[in-house]
């Protein structure tokens, strides 16, 4: 009997699966400049929180600037995200809106905006020192769930993320070194490996 | 020559294997989706889904999104088993 043919076949059969359920134009690049923003802004939250004069008057000042660096980071990783997945989407003739991609974005948005709330919550009970383990565990929580939905290695991202995330909990008071370890240095390793898996195909 | 067997014959094309294939791992799937997916017109995708469904395998449902007509597509409890078969037999016979 043929054999090619079957095999041909079943690669096929695997192929239609994973297309239909699971958006895989997600790009690696935009991980690792995610994590590359992420330590900029770990750089300017550092430059506020220990600087070698003290410029800022008051406490208000510091949790303002430090709210803005953060929201800027998330800025430009979303708008980069966006922009290089759409070209690897078009590249790869995969539709950037479609059933497999909005699947992938409201899974990953339930857990987000629900920490998201969370945060905002805490911030209003003044529990400064819970939010950056709450920002760590709820965006590893989006991912691990988001990775039903695209390449699985961002499963892997969001349980690192996770285990830090309760680990800051523990050492409170080291916030920003946790956040610079996982929202900048995990997403560089974990961009990094779906650069080389994927991406250069 | 039971493996032989399971090789169904309703399978045996390359455009019915993907419409069962996106049927396995999704609860259903849209006439457009389907088209989106496969790359195939809308005569061929048509005709394909009718032989399957003439095999109960799949499930053709038509309903009105507001006005809008609109053909949604689901694999059967024997549909599933049967392709599922045909996986294992397709592997089955690689592994020779």
């Amino acid at each position: 009997m043929d054999s090619k043919k079957y095999l041909e076949d079943i690669s096929e059969i695997k192929n239609m699966m994973s297309r239909s359920s699971r958006f895989i134009s997600l790009s690696g690049l935009s991980g690792i400049l995610a994590g590359v923003y992420a330590l900029i802004g770990g750089y300017l939250g550092y430059l506020i929180l220990y600087p070698s004069s003290w410029t800022f008057d008051t406490y208000e000042e510091i949790k303002l600037s430090i709210l803005s660096v953060a929201a800027g980071v998330v800025f430009f990783a979303v708008i980069t995200a966006f922009i290089l997945t759409y070209k690897k989407a078009n590249k790869s003739g995969e539709k950037i809106w479609d059933a497999s991609s909005k699947r992938l974005l409201v899974n990953f948005l339930i857990p987000l905006i629900t920490g998201g709330i969370f945060i905002l919550l805490l911030i209003r009970l003044q529990y400064w020192v819970l939010i950056a383990p709450a920002t760590l565990i709820f965006y590893g929580m989006a991912c691990l769930n988001a990775s039903k939905y695209t390449l699985g290695d961002v499963r892997y991202l969001g349980i690192t993320n996770i285990i830090l995330g309760l680990i800051s909990a523990y050492f409170i008071g080291y916030g920003l070194w946790f956040w610079i370890l996982g929202f900048g240095v995990c997403h560089i390793i974990y961009g990094t490996l779906m650069y080389f898996k994927y991406d250069r195909r | 020559m039971s493996i032989i067997n399971n090789i169904n014959k309703a399978f045996d094309h390359r455009i019915r294997l993907g419409i069962m294939s996106i049927l396995m791992v999704n609860e259903h799937a849209d006439f457009n989706r389907l088209k989106e997916l496969l790359g195939v017109t809308d005569g061929n995708l048509a005709s394909h889904t009718k032989a399957l469904e003439k095999e109960a395998y799949i499930l053709i449902e038509k309903q009105f999104i507001g006005k809008k007509p609109n053909t949604r597509y689901s694999a059967t409890p024997l549909g599933k088993i049967e392709f599922k078969k045909h996986i294992d037999a397709l592997e089955k016979l690689i592994g020779k």
